[in-house]
């Protein structure tokens, strides 16, 4: 059983080298810096000048999207199980799904009619 | 083979859980505990649990994981300064977490006769249709009832975030 | 667990890797040509060879030219940034796009001898499963991406990106149940090899004939996963220069170009896989062609295995360039465009496509 993941460990060990090796290709063979002015050192902004660092309160809906994330991440991966054994379990295990489905569908409707969706 | 395996991984699980508590950074605090939570889903493929593990990295690594760090980057935590009595912080939680594990383990020195032998795992066990035919059928229950949960869990989220109403950036 | 399995495996796994990264080489010099041919223009051929015939189609520029140049840029990491994080941000947006190719199936099985050989990396039971933890894991990228900047409008375009790539996430997720009720498995090998008969004998039975609509929530959510146009607004090239990788020059500029192509291989292996046959060509079985008809066509055992790898990769191809063509036909959506199709009509398109899948399956006994 454990045989099936000798072929991911390789995959992983080998990806990791050619990516290291990819990203940290110009920082072995690139330029060296010639100067080392301030103006190198701010980022780019298309020529305004810096408006700081990253600071500043950013609107709640990211946090918003990242719970309902979870919340649907979570059904999605019960479906999953569901839907392998789903020709043993017959129309009970249809119906359970629809109940399961019909709650946390009602919590995307209650999500959408208070506008949480909106404007992100 | 199996347990120098995981005595390996139970040592660098350790190390990530030790970096996550003791580093000052916050983001790379996080990310430390992304690297523990990967390792602990190939603690439980050694386990022969491989939906839990493949069900681990896609909803804690990959969906808790990404809010933390959201929330670290939104409210743009600061870095710990290092000088306000951390080292007493230090020695004192490692005093804890040495008592407790003493204590865990004259607890399990001290219980008698070591268990009998549990006998072999069905084939299959851990899969995905063993962990399948069980949740649907004995644990039907609790399944239903997890949806209930989410939905407690959407609701409270929109009824927290609805109260902002100053300007921000989006 | 002989160290010619460990062998075999690391050969397999090494062609992948290389399949991956090739086909993303040649998808950029195809896109570069390919959109000059779109907009009526010439498009990339300065660097060539005396202006010999096939060398002037910019070929040098895009596979040559280019990774030198961007190999030797110096590598600026802007001031108050961290530098580990700069560093980490291009690997964790490229390496687990790599990986997700473990559990792909890119033929039958090659009968060399004594040893039977999958050619699939890892045969993984849960295979679909392991595909969506690596694509859970590919945000990591981009967060660390705008937040590694010290940039406010980088971290701006890095929230966005991974809030839009989250949404699309479920999407997907959710498109692929139908499958995996249809074939009722989560092992890749398994749905591929099911995809093998035909309907009246003359139509193969791919995915998409039973699945269409998931199909196409698939293929919307997986274009909009790899923040390529239409839902290209966290990178906004015309606008605002890179968006979450402004920062980043030299190779790791590179790399997150390099995950866009990546992740868009990606996709399209997903949906060759699951919705066209994978490595199925129709009328092949495993001894020869089967034509409608009764004819039989033997054919010997490598030639089959040769034909069914250059079809996997004809059909990803396809894909890939079609993913291509969308790029340079449509206009872009606006952030809150994106997030609407991504949470109020792919989601429940495909909640109710699970649905009706399941009510058909059970009608049907």
């Amino acid at each position: 059983m454990l045989d099936q993941y000798i072929g991911v460990v390789i995959t992983f060990a080998l990806g990791a080298v050619i990516v290291l090796g990819m990203v940290s290709a110009s920082m072995i063979f690139g330029a060296r810096p010639t100067s080392r002015r301030a103006v190198k050192d701010e980022v780019f902004e298309c020529g305004n000048p810096s408006s700081g660092p990253a600071r500043g309160r950013f609107s709640v809906h990211f946090y918003l999207v990242a719970i309902l994330f979870i919340v649907f991440d979570v059904e999605v991966v019960f479906m999953y199980p569901w839907a392998i054994v789903f020709r043993q379990l017959g129309v009970p295990g249809l119906i359970e799904m629809l109940t399961f489905v019909a709650i946390l569908g009602f919590g995307l409707a209650y999500v959408w009619k208070r506008g949480a969706l909106a404007w992100d | 083979m199996g347990a120098a395996l995981f005595l390996v991984l139970a040592v660098l699980t350790v190390a990530a859980a030790l970096g996550v508590v003791l580093h000052p950074n916050p983001v790379k605090s996080a990310l430390f505990l992304v690297v523990t939570l990967f390792l602990l889903a190939v603690v439980f493929v050694l386990l022969e649990a491989h939906m839990i593990a493949a069900l681990q990295i896609i909803v804690y690594a990959g969906a808790i994981m990404v809010l933390f760090l959201f929330v670290i980057m939104l409210l743009n935590l600061q870095i710990d300064d290092p000088e306000r009595g951390r080292r007493r912080l230090v020695l004192r939680g490692l005093a804890w977490a040495g008592g407790i594990l003493l204590a865990v383990e004259l607890a399990v020195l001290t219980r008698g006769a070591p268990v009998g032998d549990v006998g072999t795992a069905p084939a299959g066990y851990g899969g995905a249709e063993a962990v399948a035919k069980s949740l649907f059928t004995d644990f039907l229950l609790p399944f239903e009832l997890t949806s209930i949960l989410l939905l407690v869990a959407v609701v409270g989220a929109v009824v927290l975030a609805q109260k902002q109403r100053r300007p921000t950036i989006s | 667990m002989g160290l010619i399995e460990v062998g075999i495996a690391a050969a397999k796994a090494f062609a992948v890797l290389m399949l991956v990264l090739h086909m993303s080489a040649i998808l950029l010099w195809v896109e570069r040509k390919g959109s000059a041919l779109i907009q009526d223009r010439i498009g990339a051929n300065r660097a060539n060879i005396f202006g010999v015939m096939p060398f002037n189609f910019g070929l040098i520029n895009t596979l040559i030219a280019d990774p030198l140049k961007l190999i030797t840029k110096e590598d600026v990491v802007p001031a108050g940034a961290d530098k580990f994080l700069h560093f980490l941000a291009p690997f964790l947006a490229v390496f687990p796009v790599m990986v997700t190719f473990a559990a792909v199936p890119f033929g039958d099985q090659l009968v060399i001898g004594d040893y039977t050989i999958n050619l699939q990396v890892a045969a993984l039971d849960i295979g679909i499963l392991y595909v969506l933890a690596m694509s859970s894991l590919a945000v990591y990228g981009v967060v660390l991406g705008g937040w590694a900047s010290n940039s406010r409008w980088a971290l701006l375009g890095g929230i966005r990106g991974s809030a839009q790539m989250i949404s699309y996430e479920i999407a997907m997720g959710l498109a692929l149940i139908g499958a995996v009720m249809t074939f009722g498995t989560l092992d890749m090998q398994a749905i591929a090899r099911a995809q093998g008969h035909h309907f009246f004998g003359l139509i193969p039975a791919w995915g998409v004939i039973y699945q269409p609509l998931g199909f196409l929530i698939f293929l919307i959510a997986g274009i909009a996963e790899t923040k390529r146009v239409p839902f290209d607004l966290p990178e906004g090239e015309s606008e605002l220069i890179s968006g979450y990788f402004t920062e980043y020059s030299g190779m790791k500029q590179a790399a997150f170009m390099l995950s866009d192509f990546a992740e868009s291989v990606v996709v399209a292996g997903l949906v060759t896989t699951l919705f066209f046959g994978a490595w199925q060509v129709p009328f092949l079985f495993r001894d020869g062609f089967h034509l409608p008809g009764g004819a039989i066509v033997a054919l010997p055992h490598l030639l089959v295995v040769a034909l069914q790898i250059a079809a996997f990769t004809l059909k990803v191809f396809f894909f890939c360039v079609f993913q291509i063509l969308v790029r340079w036909t449509l206009p872009r959506y606006r952030y809150d465009q994106v997030m609407d199709l991504g949470w109020k009509y792919l989601l429940p398109l495909a909640l109710a496509n699970m649905l009706v899948t399941g009510v058909v399956i059970v009608l049907l006994g």
